[in-house]
This record gives C-alpha cells, sequence and structure tokens, in this order.
C-alpha cells in the first residue's frame, strides 16, 4: 500500500455526479459501491515495472469544456466532417459532435457516446459493462474507473449487420481534467465492424491522469477489428486495459494499437479465446523517448478449442526511456490444437535507454502448439550501408528502416487519415 | 558533360586487421567496360565494398576518386550521390519499407527539394525498367528484398542502377547464381545502359565467370591476384582465360598462392 490513498472525490460527488447525468440506479450504485473499494484495493502490478510512486491520484473532474465543436486537433485526424459517416469525438468526457450514417441506426446498430447509451440502452449496457472481461475490483485502477466513468463510446452491432465503414472515436483531454474513458463494444453472431479511436492531449503542459478501460464481446462467427493510437502528452499518467471477451464459436478479433504515449504508461492487452476456432490478433506497436516508463503487457488467454492467438509487438527506444515488452500466451487445460504465436521486437537507438522483451508462453493442455520469438537490437549497419550506398542520408535511411520496423502494425490501421496521423507523429517521436 | 572517371591508385585495404587489397589501381571512364576476374579469395568483393564505404573494411593507404573528388573523404550516401553505384552481392533486405518507396526515395536524394521526380514519371519510369528486367509488377510493392531468391535480388540490383542511373557502376559477381534465361536479361539491362547513357556511364565488372562477358563484351579485362591487378588485356584475354584457367598466368608470373587467405 502506498501512503497516497486519498482521491480527490468523495461519495457525495459521486451521487451528484451521477445524478445531473441522469444515469439509472444499477449504474449509480455500482459506482458507489466501487468507489468504497478503492482504497482497500492495490494498484495492478505490471511484471517487471514499479507503478507504486505513479500519480493516479491527482486530478480534478471539472470538465471545463468550452467549445462546441470540434478543435483543431480533433479535425485533423477526422479529415473532412461531411464525409465522416460515424463519428464520436469529445474532450474532457463532453461530446463535441456524435454521427451514425442513417443506413446503419435503420439496421440497429448503436454507436453513441456512454453518457447517452447508460440513458437510452441501459439494459444492453448494464449487462456488459464490467460483467465478464473487466470486474470493478480487479485492483484500485478498475475500481476507480468504475466509480468514475466520464467519457466514452457504446458500440453494438445486431447479428447479421456487417458494418462497412469503420467506426472514428477521437477522446481529447485537456487541463488537470481526470479522464476515465470506457469504451464498449458488443458485435453479436455473424456481425463485423471496425473501430477505431485515437487519444489526444490539448492546452498546457500539466500534470494529469488518463483511465481507460476498453472491452470488446465477439459473439459466433462475428469479426471486430480494433484500432487505437494513444498519444497523450508526457505529463499524463495512462492507465489503459483493452481486453477482448471473444465467446462466440469462430469469433474473431483483431488488435491494432499504435502506443505513443509521451508519458509514462501502463497498458495492458488481454484476448479470452473462448470460442471454439475463435482468433486473437495484436499487433502493437510503440516509441518510447525522453525519461518515460512504460509497460506494455499483451495476454492472449486460450480457452476454446482450436483457439488461435497471434502477437506481434515491435517498439522503439531513444533517448533514456526505458520500456517493458511482456508478451504472455497462455493455454488452459481442455483448449485442445489451440495454437499461440508471438514475437517481440525492440529496436535500441540510443545507449542509455532500456527495451525488455519478455515472450512467456504458459501451457496446460498437451495437444496444442506454441512457439515465440523475442529479439532487443540496434540498427544493423549493414542496413544502413546499403540504405546510403543508393544515396539516402544517414538521417532519411535511419528513418526508413524505423518506419519499415513500425509497418507491420500502421498498415494494418483501417482509416487512411489515422495511418497518416501515426506515421506523423511516429516521425516526430523518431527525429 | 565531361566524361565521369573512378580512378583508383596504391590502395591497401584491411579487414579485421588483415590486409586484402595490396597496391590496387584501376582507372574506368564513362563509356568503358572494364571487368576484373580472378579466382577466389584473390580480394574483388573487399575492393568492390571498400570503394562504396563498407563500414567493415578499413582503407590503410592509396586513394581512390570520382570525377576527381576524393572518394575516402565522402560518406557512403555522398559517393552515391557522386555518382558511384554498387551492385552488391548480398543486398541487405529491409522490412516494412517497399521497393517502390525506396526506389523514389533515392531517386530524390540526388535531386534539390522541390524537384523531386514526380509520380507519374516515377511510375512510367519504373514499369520500363521492370518490363526490360522481365520483373513482375507485384515486386514494386514487395519490402526491400525481403524473400527475394538470390536472382531476384540481383534483377533488383540492376533495377536501382537502371532507375538511378549512376555515373559509375561496380558489379560484384552480379552473375553468381544466376541461371543464363536471368543473366541475359541482367547484361540487357546493363547494356541498354550503355547504349543510352554513353559516355555517361562507366562500368566495372567483378566476376570469376567468363560467360557475364559473352552478353556483356568489355572494353578491358583484368585479372586480380594477391589483392591487385596483375595482368590486363582486352577481350581475347578472358576468352583465353575461359579455355585455360588461370594457371598459365600465375605461371608465366611465378606466383603459387594467388589468394590473400582470406576474403
Amino acid at each position: 500500500m502506498t501512503t497516497e490513498t486519498t482521491f480527490p472525490v468523495n461519495k457525495s460527488d459521486v451521487a451528484s455526479f451521477s445524478k445531473d447525468r441522469q444515469e439509472p440506479q444499477w449504474l449509480t450504485d455500482l459506482r458507489l459501491s466501487s468507489l468504497e473499494n478503492v482504497d482497500s484495493l492495490e494498484l495492478p502490478k505490471p511484471d517487471k515495472t514499479k507503478i507504486q510512486k505513479w500519480n493516479f491520484s491527482n486530478f480534478d473532474l471539472k470538465a471545463n469544456v468550452t467549445e462546441t465543436s470540434v478543435t483543431a486537433s480533433i479535425k485533423e485526424l477526422i479529415g473532412s466532417e461531411e464525409n465522416v459517416q460515424a463519428l464520436v469525438a469529445q474532450k474532457n468526457g463532453v461530446t463535441l459532435s456524435k454521427k451514425l450514417a442513417s443506413s446503419l441506426t435503420e439496421k440497429g446498430v448503436i454507436f453513441t457516446d456512454f453518457e447517452t447509451a447508460v440513458k437510452e440502452h441501459s439494459e444492453l449496457v448494464e449487462k456488459y459493462f464490467m460483467s465478464e472481461a473487466v470486474s470493478t475490483n480487479e485492483h484500485r485502477l478498475t475500481a476507480l474507473h468504475a466509480a468514475l466513468v466520464n467519457g466514452g463510446t457504446f458500440v453494438y452491432v445486431p447479428k447479421n449487420v456487417e458494418v462497412e465503414i469503420p467506426l472514428q472515436a477521437v477522446y481529447a483531454q485537456e487541463g488537470t481534467f481526470g479522464l476515465f474513458n470506457h469504451v464498449l463494444i458488443v458485435a453479436e453472431a455473424n456481425s463485423s465492424v471496425t473501430y477505431i479511436e485515437n487519444y489526444i492531449t490539448e492546452g498546457e503542459a500539466v500534470e494529469k491522469v488518463a483511465n481507460i478501460v476498453a472491452e470488446v464481446y465477439v459473439a459466433d462467427n462475428a469479426t471486430v477489428h480494433f484500432g487505437a493510437v494513444d498519444n497523450f502528452s508526457a505529463e499524463t499518467t495512462t492507465y489503459v486495459n483493452r481486453r477482448g471477451q471473444v465467446n462466440g464459436k469462430d469469433a474473431k478479433i483483431y488488435w491494432a494499437l499504435g502506443q505513443m504515449n509521451d508519458g509514462n504508461t501502463v497498458s495492458e492487452n488481454t484476448t479470452y479465446l473462448h470460442g471454439e476456432g475463435s482468433y486473437g490478433d495484436t499487433k502493437t506497436v510503440s516509441i518510447g523517448r525522453g525519461k518515460q516508463v512504460q509497460n506494455f503487457t499483451t495476454n492472449v488467454i486460450h480457452f476454446g478449442k482450436n483457439s488461435d492467438g497471434q502477437i506481434l509487438k515491435h517498439g522503439v527506444m531513444r533517448d533514456e526511456a526505458t520500456s517493458i515488452f511482456n508478451g504472455v500466451s497462455k493455454i488452459e487445460h481442455g483448449a485442445t490444437k489451440a495454437n499461440g504465436e508471438q514475437t517481440e521486437r525492440v529496436l535500441m537507438l540510443s545507449e542509455k535507454a532500456r527495451g525488455d522483451a519478455n515472450p512467456i508462453l504458459l501451457i496446460d493442455e498437451d495437444d496444442v502448439t506454441a512457439g515465440h520469438a523475442a529479439s532487443v537490437g540496434k540498427i544493423d549497419p549493414i542496413q544502413m550501408f546499403y540504405l546510403m550506398s543508393r544515396g539516402l542520408s544517414r538521417r532519411e535511411a535511419e528513418r526508413l528502416i524505423i518506419h519499415g520496423f513500425l509497418e507491420p502494425v500502421v498498415g494494418q490501421l483501417p482509416i487512411e487519415s489515422v495511418k497518416e496521423q501515426l506515421k506523423e507523429v511516429i516521425e516526430r517521436k523518431v527525429n | 558533360m565531361s566524361t565521369p572517371s573512378l580512378k583508383v591508385e596504391d590502395l591497401h585495404v584491411s579487414i579485421e586487421e588483415k590486409e586484402i587489397l595490396k597496391g590496387f589501381g584501376i582507372e574506368v571512364k564513362g563509356g568503358e567496360i572494364h571487368a576484373i576476374m580472378g579466382p577466389n579469395g584473390t580480394g574483388k568483393s573487399t575492393l568492390a565494398s571498400a570503394l562504396m564505404g563498407h563500414p567493415k573494411y578499413e582503407v590503410t593507404s592509396g586513394s581512390a576518386s570520382i570525377n576527381g573528388e576524393d572518394l575516402f573523404e565522402m560518406e557512403v550516401d555522398e559517393r552515391a550521390r557522386a555518382g558511384l553505384f554498387l551492385a552488391m552481392q548480398y543486398p541487405s533486405e529491409i522490412s516494412g519499407v517497399t521497393n517502390a518507396d525506396f526506389v523514389r526515395s533515392a531517386i530524390n536524394s540526388t535531386r534539390e527539394e522541390g524537384d523531386e521526380i514526380s509520380l507519374m514519371k516515377f511510375i512510367r519510369k519504373m514499369d520500363e525498367k521492370m518490363n526490360t528486367l522481365e520483373m513482375d509488377e507485384s515486386f514494386q510493392h514487395r519490402y526491400l528484398n525481403e524473400g527475394f531468391s538470390g536472382g531476384e535480388k540481383k534483377r533488383n540490383e540492376i533495377l536501382q542502377l537502371m532507375m538511378l542511373e549512376p555515373k559509375i557502376a561496380i558489379l560484384d559477381e552480379i552473375d553468381s547464381g544466376l541461371d543464363i534465361d536471368a543473366l541475359k536479361v541482367v547484361s540487357q539491362g546493363i547494356n541498354q545502359m550503355r547504349e543510352e547513357r554513353k559516355d555517361q556511364f562507366g562500368c566495372l565488372i567483378i566476376t570469376h565467370y567468363q560467360r557475364l562477358l559473352n552478353y556483356i563484351k568489355p572494353d578491358f579485362v583484368h585479372v586480380m591476384m594477391q589483392g591487385k591487378i596483375v595482368k590486363s588485356g582486352g577481350p581475347e584475354l578472358a576468352e583465353r582465360l575461359e579455355a585455360e584457367g588461370y594457371d598459365w598466368i600465375k605461371e608465366e608470373l611465378g606466383i603459387e598462392d594467388e589468394t590473400v587467405g582470406q576474403e
């Protein structure tokens, strides 16, 4: 336990916040019971990273949003607003723009902000919200999250509906506001959907906290593509936990995560492969710079027979940054014929940076296949020689190698403007 | 335009403190094709790598210049931008970087900002050169050399050569591992450069088989042993080597071991 256990909120704050938002009773109750647990629960313990002294509690909950339309930095991410067919854009949890093509609403697709969802689709949200993928009392940060959730979106795709256009969400954070963002995605049987999100910081450089949870539920034969670019500033301490509950037979989830935060970050991404023949594909890229400390843990947990889990993590480390890359493929007893593969690669650009790649296979079943590969290395001087021998400057050659190294994930992002934006972020961070 | 030239004098090169090149000299001018032949282990590839600036090789003495500029004062990329090109025996694989993106960046690296090659012009040129080299269109979008067969890598080297239009090209055993059809195609690429660029293109071909020279007619043939040129002549020298091997040269010059020990 740390000495700092007092959070800047009490029971009556939470109750009145919930009341102001006209939330259903179940959510008010859940908030209050979670808040009670905050003090007694411990912080999560990401393997090989000490976070006891990180700031998870110094924030306020006044949104102070004056804008009524999307901000300039959000606009950059969505391109021309008229062309966007599915969008939720928020700043400090306040929705600035929301849009869903009528062709989709007619089919019963829901894509709306969390605040609206709990009012208009209370039963659906209650059924899934922190019920299975993430529970409120896992540790202090999940309890805090449940108590204070103040932003996010809800996606619901009914049976047999294939959403062809990507659903885009942008979440901006400003000031000392503590962002507790919850993304809940439910894909019913035989449905498919692509969701992509961006997190950004606006305004002056002040310490802040972001606490993000995403839960994705995938039913029989459904497919979810989940893309994300996290790009919080150096002063932001981030806890982000994205989990996929792949329950359906032959259900599939594809994660493409660009982890570009400049501040200290704990990022967990877990896929539970319950369905027989279910598939989980995780691709992540990250860049560490400055003195930031980050922990990226990817878990794929196999329960279903013939389930297949793939993990690919690429990280670039510079300056004095420290990153831990944990990849865990766990195959439970009974998950016969499961296959778990993982690769972690770290490219070191500086002598003072630290990058650890830890591939872990935990296997409780005989009849499975699994494999892992990990490497931590510098840019190959022979590759540099080759590129420079064609006239590229050292800087340009390095740039190409780094972009190439990150391409396996960057190339997976399904929205062109977001992909370009990620490339620009990478450019800025490596130069 | 003046005729380009690569001039190498009394070059000594070591690798891990072992001397490989021991007083090598040559001059290659635009419009000329030189072939350097020699048995394995005589320093041929060391020459190619050292001239381009491979980090493993250390130039201990001697000089080399391109168009009068000191090669060893230049970084690798500056040598390339001065017009030197090396078609490598073992080109690197670069994951995540497509062939087309790479070649375009390379072309633009020799141009001023604002004067970059237009996309249309680039595509047309790339299509045309790939056609000459009988390369499938898909190679444009594949990652640079990744998963390419030996022969595909060699074609790709020549493709880059044709796209970048260097003033002086060194081909380091470009024929090794090529079947006869691929050899013809690759030679066609070089011959096309020669015809189009005339005295603005000079070439130094390193090989230990004469067969490549059936398709690319050299103006000068040099034999390399013990880290330097021991005999020079015209195309007839290559033919004699093909027919009689290298022993007669060793005998003539009183050389017992033609190698430099290792390469």
